[in-house]
C-alpha cells in the first residue's frame, strides 16, 4: 500500500508560484516603508510648525527652480518606465530594454541633480531642525533612488539571459512599482520641503 | 507494505541543522524557541538582580549606574531577544502546519531574519564589555538622556542599543512580510479566510501591524542615531529640536508591539479552550474579526503612554477615548473564551492550566489597563511601579504564560515525544503563584507612591518590595522543572503520537514530527470550520483514511 504519506522528500520547488509570492510580498513590503516616509514627513511637519526659527541665520530659503526641473525628471521617468512595460508586454524586447535605459537615465541624472544642489548650499546636516530634515528627507529619498537604478540595472542585465522574460517576470513587474512609489514620494516630499516654506 | 518505511527508517536528520542555515521552517521555528529561552536566562539573571537589589531599601547591591543598565537591558532582552523571538518560532512551526503549507512563502529570507536576531543578539550583549557599560536609559531610550556620550566613544552602549534594535526591526520586518504572504497566498485548498484556525488570524493581525507600526520607531531611531552620533538636533530643544516627537515615534510603534505580543496569546487561549474542554471555540467569527478591530484601535491610542509628557488636554482626552474603547473587542474575546469554556468537559491538562491562569492574569490586567488609561488616575501613577506592575501582568501573566501553553500542547507535534505532566504541573504551579507574587504587589507599592527606575526607595514601601523579591525568586527557581522537563522529554520522553490531545486542526494530521515538506503534494482538502469538537463533521476530504495511516503508524513507532 503506498500512502499519501510515504517518505518525505526533497522541499519542491515551486518556481511558478513562488513568482507571484514574490510581487505580493513585494507589494506587503512597500507599504510597510512608506510608514518611514509618513513617519519622517510628519516629524518634519511637526518641528517646522513649532519652531521659532525655523530657518538658520544667514539662510534667505530654499532655491526652487533646479529641484523643479528635477521633479520634472522624475515624473517623466515614471511614464518611461511604464512605456519600457508596455514594450514588454507586446514582446518587443528592444523597446522594453531601450524605455528601460532611458528611465535608468533619467533617475541617474536626479541624483546628479541633487548632488549639484547639496553642494551648492550654504547650510549642513546640523544646522538646526531646518538643516537636519532637509538632508534626511532628501537623502532618505536619495537612497531609494539609488536602490531603484541598481534594481533597474539588475532586471536589465537578465533580460539578456534567453528566455527569462517569457511567461511574465515579477522582477520587472515590483522594479518598476518601486519607482513609481519613489517618484510619488518625491512629489510629496517636493510640496513639503520646496513649495512650502516658511521663515 | 510501504507503511513500514514510515517514517522511521528516514535517516535521522541531524541535531547539526539548528545550528546552521537551514530554511525549513520547523527547524527555524525550533532555532528561534531555544534561542529565545537562551536569553530569557540572561533576561532572567538580570531581573534577580534587579530584585535583589530592591529588597532593601538602600542601594546596596550593584551600583546605582549599574542598575541603569541592568533595567535597561533587561527590558530590551526580554522584548525583543525573548518575548519576539519566540513568538516568531511559534509562528514558523504553527502557520505553515495550520494552513497545510510546504514552508513559508519565502525560506531563505525567513533563515535569514532568524540569524539576524542572533547576530543582534551577540552585539546587545557585547555592549555589557564596552567602556560605560550597556545603554542605560531604559527600554524607550528616551532623549534627552539616550542622546548623551559622556564618554565620548564611537562604540557606545546606546550606539550599539540603538544598532542591535534596528537590526531587530529588519528582521522583524522581513518575518512580517513572509508571515503575511504566507498566510494570503499558500491556504490548503477549501481553507478559505473564515476556515483558518484563530491563530492564525491573530498572526496575520499581529504582523500588519509590525508592518504598519515598526517603521515609525525606525525612522524615529535613524534620527535618534543621528542626534547621537553626528551631531544633528532632531530631539535637542537647545537645537530647535523636540523631545516629545521621539516619544510619539516609539509609542507609535511600542504601543502596537503590546498587542503584537498578545494578539498571538489570544490566538493561542482560542486554540487550546476548544481542545481541553471539547467544544467548538463559542462565536468563531467575532473571536477571529476581533482581532482587526483590536489591530485598528491599537494604531491610535498610543498617546496614552504620554499622558503626563505635556501633551495637549483634548489628545490627552482623545486617546483616552479611543484607550477605553479598546477594552470592547478584548472583553468579545474573553467572554468567547468564558463562553467556550462554560459546561464543556474541562481536561485540567499542563497547557489547560497556563491557559486558565493566563486568562485570569490578563483580566487582571485588563482592569488595571483601563485605570490607566484613564487620565486623571494615570496622572498620578505613570512612572510608578502600578505601572510595572500592570504590564507584567500582561507580559509575564497572560503572554508568557500563553507562550508556556503553547509549547506543552505543540511540543508532541513538533519534536514527537510528550513532555511529563507531573513537572508541567509544578512549573505552572510556581510559575502562576510566583508572579502573583511578584507583581501584585507592585500595585500597592506604585499607589503610594514607589517610583519605578530606583534603585533605592523610602522604607514605607519596604513590606511590599520584599513580597515582590519573594515572588521573583519563586518565578526564578520555575524555570528549572520547566527546562528539565523539556530536555528529558526532547532525550528520552515517549514517543508522540500524531493526535496526543484528541485536536481537530490540519497540523494534527501530520506525523510528529511532520515531514520536511509537511502534507507534500498531497495537501487535504478542508471543508468545515475549524473547532469542530462535539459537532463528529470531519475537517478534511477523506479525514478517515488519513486518520487510519496515521494511527497505524503512530502503533509501529509504538512497538519499535
Ligand atoms: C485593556 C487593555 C489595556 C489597556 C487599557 C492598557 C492601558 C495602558 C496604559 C494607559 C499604559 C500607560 C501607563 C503609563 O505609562 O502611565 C499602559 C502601559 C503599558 N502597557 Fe497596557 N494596557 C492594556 C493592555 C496591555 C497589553 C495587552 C499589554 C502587553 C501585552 C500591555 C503592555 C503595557 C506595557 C509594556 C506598558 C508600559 C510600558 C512602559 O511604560 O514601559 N498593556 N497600558
Ligand atoms: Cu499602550
Amino acid at each position: 500500500m503506498t500512502t499519501a504519506y510515504s517518505a518525505p522528500s526533497a522541499p519542491q520547488e515551486h518556481g511558478g508560484e513562488h513568482d507571484k509570492h514574490n510581487l505580493t510580498g513585494f507589494i506587503i513590503f512597500l507599504c510597510s516603508e512608506s510608514v518611514i516616509f509618513l513617519a519622517f514627513f510628519s516629524g518634519y511637519a511637526l518641528l517646522k510648525t513649532s519652531a521659532l526659527d525655523w530657518l538658520p541665520a544667514g539662510v534667505e530659503g530654499l532655491e526652487w527652480h533646479m529641484p523643479l526641473i528635477n521633479s520634472i525628471v522624475l515624473v517623466s521617468s515614471s511614464g518611461t518606465i511604464y512605456l519600457a512595460e508596455r514594450a514588454k508586454a507586446k514582446g518587443s524586447l528592444w523597446g522594453f530594454r531601450g524605455f528601460w535605459l532611458l528611465t535608468m537615465a533619467l533617475g541617474a541624472y536626479f541624483l546628479y541633480g541633487q548632488a549639484i544642489e547639496w553642494s551648492g548650499l550654504d547650510f549642513g546636516f546640523t544646522s538646526g531642525t531646518f538643516g537636519g530634515t532637509f538632508y534626511l528627507l532628501t537623502g532618505f529619498h536619495g537612497l531609494h533612488v539609488a536602490t531603484g537604478v541598481g534594481l533597474m540595472t539588475l532586471m536589465l542585465i537578465k533580460s539578456f539571459i534567453p528566455g527569462n522574460y517569457e511567461g511574465g517576470e515579477q522582477g520587472v513587474q515590483a522594479t518598476s512599482l518601486f519607482w513609481h512609489f519613489v517618484d510619488v514620494i518625491w512629489i510629496i516630499l517636493f510640496l513639503l520641503i520646496y513649495v512650502w516654506q516658511r521663515s | 507494505m510501504t507503511l513500514a518505511t514510515f517514517p522511521a527508517d528516514e535517516p535521522k536528520p541531524s541535531w547539526t541543522r539548528y545550528f546552521s542555515f537551514n530554511t525549513d521552517a520547523k527547524v527555524i521555528g525550533i532555532q528561534y524557541i531555544v534561542l529565545a529561552f537562551f536569553f530569557f536566562l540572561i533576561g532572567g539573571l538580570l531581573a534577580m538582580i534587579i530584585r535583589g537589589e530592591l529588597i532593601t531599601p538602600e542601594a546596596d547591591l550593584v551600583d546605582r549606574t549599574v542598575y541603569n543598565g541592568i533595567y535597561t537591558m533587561h527590558g530590551t532582552v526580554m522584548l525583543f531577544l525573548f518575548i519576539f523571538p519566540v513568538l516568531n518560532g511559534l509562528n514558523n512551526l504553527l502557520i505553515p502546519t495550520m494552513i497545510g503549507a510546504p514552508d513559508m512563502a519565502f525560506p531563505r529570507l525567513n533563515a535569514v531574519a532568524f540569524w539576524l536576531v542572533a547576530i543582534f543578539g551577540v552585539l546587545l550583549m557585547a555592549s555589557f564589555f564596552v567602556p560605560g557599560g550597556p545603554a542605560y536609559s531604559g527600554w524607550w531610550s528616551y532623549p534627552p538622556v539616550s542622546i548623551q556620550n559622556p564618554l565620548g566613544h564611537l562604540f557606545s552602549g546606546q550606539g550599539m542599543w540603538l544598532t542591535a534594535v534596528a537590526l531587530s526591526g529588519l528582521s522583524s520586518i522581513m518575518g512580517a512580510v513572509n508571515f503575511v504572504t504566507t498566510i494570503i497566498r499558500m491556504r490548503a485548498p477549501g481553507m478559505g479566510f473564515f476556515r483558518m484556525p484563530v491563530f492564525c488570524w491573530t498572526a496575520l493581525a499581529a504582523q500588519s501591524l509590525q508592518l504598519i507600526g515598526l517603521p515609525s520607531l525606525t525612522g524615529g531611531a535613524i534620527m535618534l542615531l543621528f542626534d547621537l552620533v553626528a551631531g544633528t538636533t532632531f530631539y535637542d530643544p537647545a537645537g530647535g529640536g523636540d523631545p516629545v516627537l521621539y516619544q510619539h515615534f516609539f509609542w507609535f510603534y511600542s504601543h502596537p508591539a503590546v498587542y503584537v505580543i498578545i494578539l498571538p496569546v489570544f490566538g493561542i487561549f482560542s486554540e487550546l479552550f476548544p481542545v481541553y474542554s471539547r467544544k467548538p471555540l463559542f462565536g468563531y467569527v467575532y473571536v477571529a474579526l476581533a482581532s482587526f478591530i483590536i489591530v485598528g484601535l491599537g494604531l491610535i491610542v498610543w498617546v496614552h503612554h504620554m499622558f503626563p509628557s505635556g501633551v495637549a488636554q483634548w489628545m490627552r482626552n482623545l486617546f483616552m477615548f479611543t484607550t477605553m474603547l479598546i477594552a470592547v473587542p478584548t472583553g468579545v474575546k474573553v467572554f468567547a473564551w468564558l463562553g467556550t469554556l462554560w459546561r464543556g468537559k474541562i481536561r485540567l491538562t499542563t497547557p489547560m492550566l497556563f491557559c486558565l491562569g493566563g486568562l485570569f492574569n490578563f483580566v487582571f490586567a485588563g482592569i488595571t489597563g483601563v485605570m490607566l488609561a484613564t487620565v486623571p488616575i494615570d496622572l498620578h501613577v505613570s512612572n510608578t511601579y502600578f505601572v510595572v506592575g500592570h504590564f507584567h501582568y500582561v507580559i509575564y501573566g497572560a503572554a508568557v504564560m500563553g507562550i508556556f501553553a503553547a509549547i506543552y500542547h505543540w511540543f508532541p507535534k513538533f519534536i514527537g515525544r510528550m513532555p511529563y505532566e507531573g513537572l508541567g504541573k509544578l512549573h505552572f504551579l510556581l510559575t502562576f503563584i510566583g508572579a502573583n507574587l511578584n507583581f501584585l504587589p507592585m500595585h500597592p507599592a506604585g499607589l503610594m507612591g514607589m517610583p519605578r527606575r530606583v534603585s533605592s526607595y523610602d522604607p514605607e514601601f519596604a513590606f511590599w518590595n520584599v513580597l515582590a523579591s519573594l515572588g521573583a525568586f519563586l518565578l526564578g527557581v520555575s524555570i528549572i522543572p520547566f527546562l528539565l522537563n523539556m530536555i528529558s522529554a526532547w532525550v528520552r520522553g515517549p514517543k508522540a503520537p500524531h493526535n496526543p490531545w484528541n485536536a481537530i486542526g490540519l497540523e494534527w494530521l501530520l506525523p510528529s514530527p511532520p515531514a520536511e515538506d509537511n502534507f507534500g503534494e498531497h495537501v487535504p482538502v478542508v471543508i468545515s470550520r475549524p473547532y469542530g469538537y462535539g459537532l463528529g463533521k470531519p475537517l478534511v476530504e477523506n479525514q478517515e483514511a488519513i486518520e487510519q495511516v496515521l494511527t497505524a503508524a503512530d502503533l509501529q513507532e509504538a512497538s519499535r
